[in-house]
Order: structure tokens, then C-alpha cells, then sequence
């Protein structure tokens, strides 16, 4: 019973972390129609910021973290800029190939800057731990699985409830309307990659909490994996890739924990096929019916 | 039809609209064009429309008309030629700036936000205009709230007069057919239009469908205060509802004049039918 809630825990700590990166490549894909796949490495320069903000500069460790959503932000927002935007009209091929392109930049830079060998992602002291039921659960895990959750929520109501997120929802229907309606799509779809980067920058804090080190292509496995969770719950969905991240993460620790750990991956994706042989737009994904 | 309402000759050689004579023409077009890898699919296209003008935008199929509504909303960056909207030239202007200076359109095949409601529809296109920024709507000012307020209260009027105010939270993609059509004509209208570019809007519609819309045309021109610019292949619609005609064939303009000009016009007839003589004898 105690390594299945341990289990449990785990999974969900991991999965949250899976989720907010997941929300980004959904909310990114679903407006800028767009698979962002430079979204991983943002992470990794989440991480690097926290590391400098918090040993180098001597901030505290929540003034660090503002730090890192703001460098994240103001970064992605750049890579769309200097990126994406110009090929806005090119073909979705090209539009891809850039985003590899971009990843790999980031991970030069990075390893130029910081050099090759890991560097540990300092923790937070003094949050303790508690037991439950003979599990001792770090606070960190509690934090993470809180402001993951105000997060969700607060995005929610974002996109659900303001002029912003009303924009947004129009550009991902119909980008070409939206704009012939006055919306500025440009506009739109920077702010988005405000959005999910910054999300990228909270995840980082949180990996970095949780795995410690960290190296330039730190960012590759996770975003890789929030991928798969964003395609999981249904790619363009922002409930799905919530769902997507936290079953991944289940899924992950559930395989490592009771089946093997070398295979836990190969688990993870096994599922992901099973999923998407059933329902190929994803668990919480739109069907959508070709017109005739 | 008063005495205001007939089509007169300005000085400048264009047919306006006696009223509109003293007025600013709405929309002007000056030898326009556009070329796709050399084909001509407009070519010196010369347009004036008044204020309060209800002009029609007729011809074949392929004859390039709705590439004329994508040049003046700028979906496509023209290749030759000057527009202006209000006297003010739009070289260099985006999509999204030509609505804010007054031009909406709707859609051939209709084109709107299925999966949100029919308020979210129209506030979406309202909101464009609202004065804050990204700042005020995250922390939720009380600007936000009144200019929010306003917003839904202004979308729900236009609604109502419309006769949706039932369908308020009925995704837009679930309507029935002819409502959508409605729809898109609320969600431009939504935009504070001063001319509204409308492509087809009778397409797919019965007779009296049709009859309805007709004097929709006319009230919408009276109550928003916008020049009208359609595109409509009924031709009942068009020579009843239209102050002006134009017609367009392989992208150039063979005739404009009143519905009663155009009628006559042997080379309307021509592109319309063949040749007139040939059909007699043959």
C-alpha cells in the first residue's frame, strides 16, 4: 500500500510537471498551428536562469523564479519573432524543420555559456516534509502539485474568460476570420508563446527541485515527453494536455515502480499507441469530420 | 425610391448616389490589380462607392469577384493600383488594421468560430476595438469590467435585432444554415462597419429567405449608417436592393451603372449568355 501511494505521489508530482510543459506545446500548436519543438530547450534556459538568478546574483529562491518566467517569456516571444513569424506563409514543413533548428541553437548556446558538465539546480530548504500513511511526501512535491493546479485553474478562466483568451480561441479556429475581424493575429500568437514559455520557466523550477542536475540538453527528454502527453490528451487542447501530462506521469512511475525501469519508457509510448489506435485525435482531442 | 436615391453622374466621370454627392466616397479604388505568376486575375479596377451606397459586385463564375473583396480586405496585397478607405490610402496596412478602419466582410462558404457561442462570435469581433491592454485583462481593472459590460450589453442588442437573442449561447457551429448566414452578418456588423463587403449572402437560401434578406440589405444600411458592397449571383436580389452595379468578367469591369443600365447593356448580356444575335438564329 505505501509504494503504490508513494507510487501515486510521485507520479503526480512528475505528471504536473509533464502537464505544464504539455500546456505550452498545446497552446502553441493550437493557435500558431505550429509544433514548437524548440519548447523543451526553454526549460533547460528556465533552469540556467534559476541556477545564475539564485547562486550568482543571490536572489531568493521565489524572486529567482520570476526571474526565470520573465527571461523565458521575453525568449520565446524572440524565437517567434525572429523565427517563426517570418514564415508565417511557408509551408508547415519548413515552419518544423526551423523549430529543430532553434533547439539545437538553444543547446549550443547553452553549452558555450555554461559549458558541458551538470550543474546542480539549487534547492529549496526549509519547506520540510510530512507522513501520510507511512509515505513521507516532500513539501516541494506539495508545492509543485499546488501551484500546478492554480495553474490550471487560472488558465482556464484565461482563455475561457477574458478578451485575450477569447482572441486566442478565434485565431485557433479560424485564423484568416479572426484577423478580417480585427483581431491581430501576430499579437495573438506572441502572447501564446509568452504564455507557454513562461509556463516552461515554472516546469524548470520544478524539474530542477525535483532531478537536480542540469545540462544543456536537459530540456530534450522532458519536452519530449510533454509532447507526448499534449498528443496523448489530445494536441490544441488545453484540458487534454493537463490530462495527458498527469496520466503520463501515473503512467511513467506506475511502469517504474511495478514493471521495470529500463522499460518504463518504452510503457509510456506503448500506451501512447494504444491511445491513439483507439482515439487518434487524442483523449480529450476534437474530431474533427473532413467537409464534403 | 426618393428622389435622393438615384444614381447621378459626380464630376469626377463615377456614378454616386445623389445624396452621397457632397460626401467622401466610402471606398475608392484606383486602377487596382493583382497578378497571380501573370495572370491577370484583376486588372485596372476602378471603384467609388458613397456612404450610404448599396453596390453590387456581379458577373461569371471565376470572373474574380471575391478576389476583388480579398484585395480590399488585404488577404491579398495588391499588385497595382491605390485603395482608399475613407480618403485614407491602405498601402502597408494589415488585415487586421483595414477592419479597424471600418470594412467588414462575411464569407462565401461561411467561415465562423464554430466552437464558441453566438455571443462569443460577436463580442470576439467587438473587442478588437476596446481600448486596454493585456495588463488591465489579467488583473481585471475595473475598466476591464465596464468595458467588458458594455461590450455583451452592445453584442446582445445587436442580436436581438436580429432576432438570436434565444441562440445567445448555442455554439455557433450548431446553428441551422440560414442563422449562420445571419451570424456572420452580426459579427461584422459588430466591428462598426462603414462599409460592409458581403460575398453572396443569398447563396444557398429559398425564395423567401431571400426576401427577407433583401430588406435586411436596406434596413442594415438605414439603422448602421454603412455603404453596402455585394457579391450576389441572385440576380432578383441584386436589381431590386443595389443603387449601383458593377460587372466583372476575366477580371476586369465591362459595365457599371444603375440595375437598369446594366440590364440593357449588350456586353453584360454577352458575358451572361453568349452571344445574343447567335442564340437568336442558331
Amino acid at each position: 500500500m505505501s509504494i503504490f501511494l508513494r507510487t501515486f505521489i510521485s507520479g503526480l508530482n512528475l505528471g504536473s510537471i509533464y502537464a505544464l510543459i504539455a500546456l505550452g506545446y498545446s497552446m502553441v500548436y493550437g493557435i500558431a498551428k505550429m509544433l514548437n519543438f524548440a519548447h523543451g530547450d526553454i526549460i533547460m534556459i528556465g533552469a540556467y536562469t534559476g541556477i545564475v538568478a539564485v547562486m550568482n546574483l543571490h536572489l531568493p529562491p521565489v524572486v529567482a523564479l520570476i526571474v526565470s518566467v520573465i527571461v523565458c517569456a521575453g525568449l520565446g516571444m524572440l524565437i517567434e519573432t525572429l523565427a517563426y513569424k517570418p514564415l508565417r506563409q511557408a509551408p508547415s514543413l519548413s515552419v518544423l524543420i526551423t523549430a529543430i533548428g532553434v533547439s539545437y541553437f538553444l543547446q549550443n548556446l547553452a553549452l558555450l555559456i555554461f559549458g558541458s558538465e551538470q550543474k546542480a539546480y539549487p534547492q529549496m530548504s526549509g519547506l520540510g516534509s510530512f507522513t501520510i500513511l507511512d509515505v513521507k511526501v516532500d513539501g516541494i512535491t506539495v508545492m509543485t502539485l499546488a501551484v500546478t493546479a492554480v495553474i490550471m485553474i487560472g488558465l482556464t478562466l484565461f482563455i475561457n474568460g477574458t478578451r485575450m483568451g477569447k482572441a486566442m480561441r478565434a485565431v485557433s479556429e479560424d485564423r484568416g476570420a479572426a484577423e478580417l475581424m480585427g483581431i491581430s493575429v501576430n499579437k495573438t500568437i506572441l502572447i501564446t508563446f509568452a504564455i507557454g514559455s513562461g509556463l516552461a520557466a515554472i516546469a524548470s523550477a520544478f524539474y530542477g527541485m525535483t532531478y537536480v542536475y542540469i545540462k544543456p540538453t536537459t530540456g530534450s527528454m522532458p519536452g519530449i515527453k510533454a509532447f507526448t502527453a499534449a498528443v496523448f490528451g489530445g494536441i490544441g487542447s488545453l484540458p487534454g494536455a493537463m490530462l495527458g501530462g498527469i496520466l503520463l506521469g501515473l503512467i511513467e512511475q506506475f511502469a517504474k515502480a511495478y514493471i521495470s525501469t529500463q522499460w518504463s519508457d518504452a510503457i509510456v509510448f506503448a500506451v501512447l499507441i494504444l491511445v491513439l489506435i483507439v482515439r487518434p485525435t487524442g483523449l480529450l482531442g476534437k474530431k474533427s469530420t473532413e467537409k464534403v | 425610391m426618393s428622389e435622393k436615391n438615384r444614381l447621378v453622374d459626380a464630376p469626377s466621370h463615377v456614378k454616386l448616389l445623389e445624396r452621397d454627392l457632397d460626401k467622401r466616397p466610402i471606398l475608392e479604388c484606383m486602377h487596382l490589380g493583382i497578378d497571380f505568376g501573370g495572370l491577370h486575375a484583376v486588372e485596372d479596377l476602378n471603384i467609388t462607392i458613397g456612404p450610404t451606397e448599396i453596390s453590387g459586385l456581379i458577373g461569371p463564375n471565376g470572373a474574380g469577384k471575391t478576389t476583388v473583396f480579398n484585395l480590399l480586405t488585404k488577404v491579398y496585397e495588391p499588385t497595382g493600383g491605390v485603395i482608399m478607405i475613407d480618403g485614407v490610402d491602405t498601402r502597408g496596412k494589415s488585415t487586421a488594421q483595414i477592419s479597424h478602419m471600418g470594412v467588414a466582410r462575411t464569407f462565401q462558404n461561411i467561415r465562423l468560430f464554430n466552437h464558441m457561442s453566438v455571443l462569443e462570435n460577436v463580442t470576439a469581433a467587438m473587442d478588437a476595438r476596446l481600448k486596454y491592454g493585456f495588463g488591465s485583462s489579467i488583473f481585471r481593472l475595473p475598466a476591464y469590467w465596464r468595458e467588458e459590460k458594455r461590450a455583451r450589453e452592445e453584442a446582445r442588442e445587436l442580436l436581438n435585432a436580429f432576432g438570436m437573442s434565444k441562440e445567445e449561447e448555442t455554439p455557433a457551429g450548431s446553428l441551422p444554415y440560414g442563422e449562420q448566414r445571419r451570424l456572420e452578418i452580426v459579427r461584422a456588423l459588430a466591428t462598426k462597419p462603414r462599409i460592409l463587403l458581403l460575398d453572396e449572402p443569398a447563396a444557398g437560401m429559398n425564395p423567401s429567405e431571400t426576401r427577407e434578406l433583401m430588406e435586411n440589405i436596406r434596413w442594415i444600411r438605414e439603422t448602421f449608417n454603412t455603404a453596402i458592397f455585394l457579391i450576389e449571383h441572385d440576380m432578383k436580389l441584386v436589381m431590386e436592393v443595389c443603387d449601383g452595379i458593377m460587372v466583372l468578367n476575366f477580371g476586369r469591369v465591362i459595365a457599371k451603372g444603375t440595375p437598369k443600365d446594366i440590364q440593357n447593356d449588350p456586353q453584360v448580356i454577352e458575358a451572361y449568355l453568349g452571344r445574343k444575335k447567335e442564340a437568336q438564329h442558331g
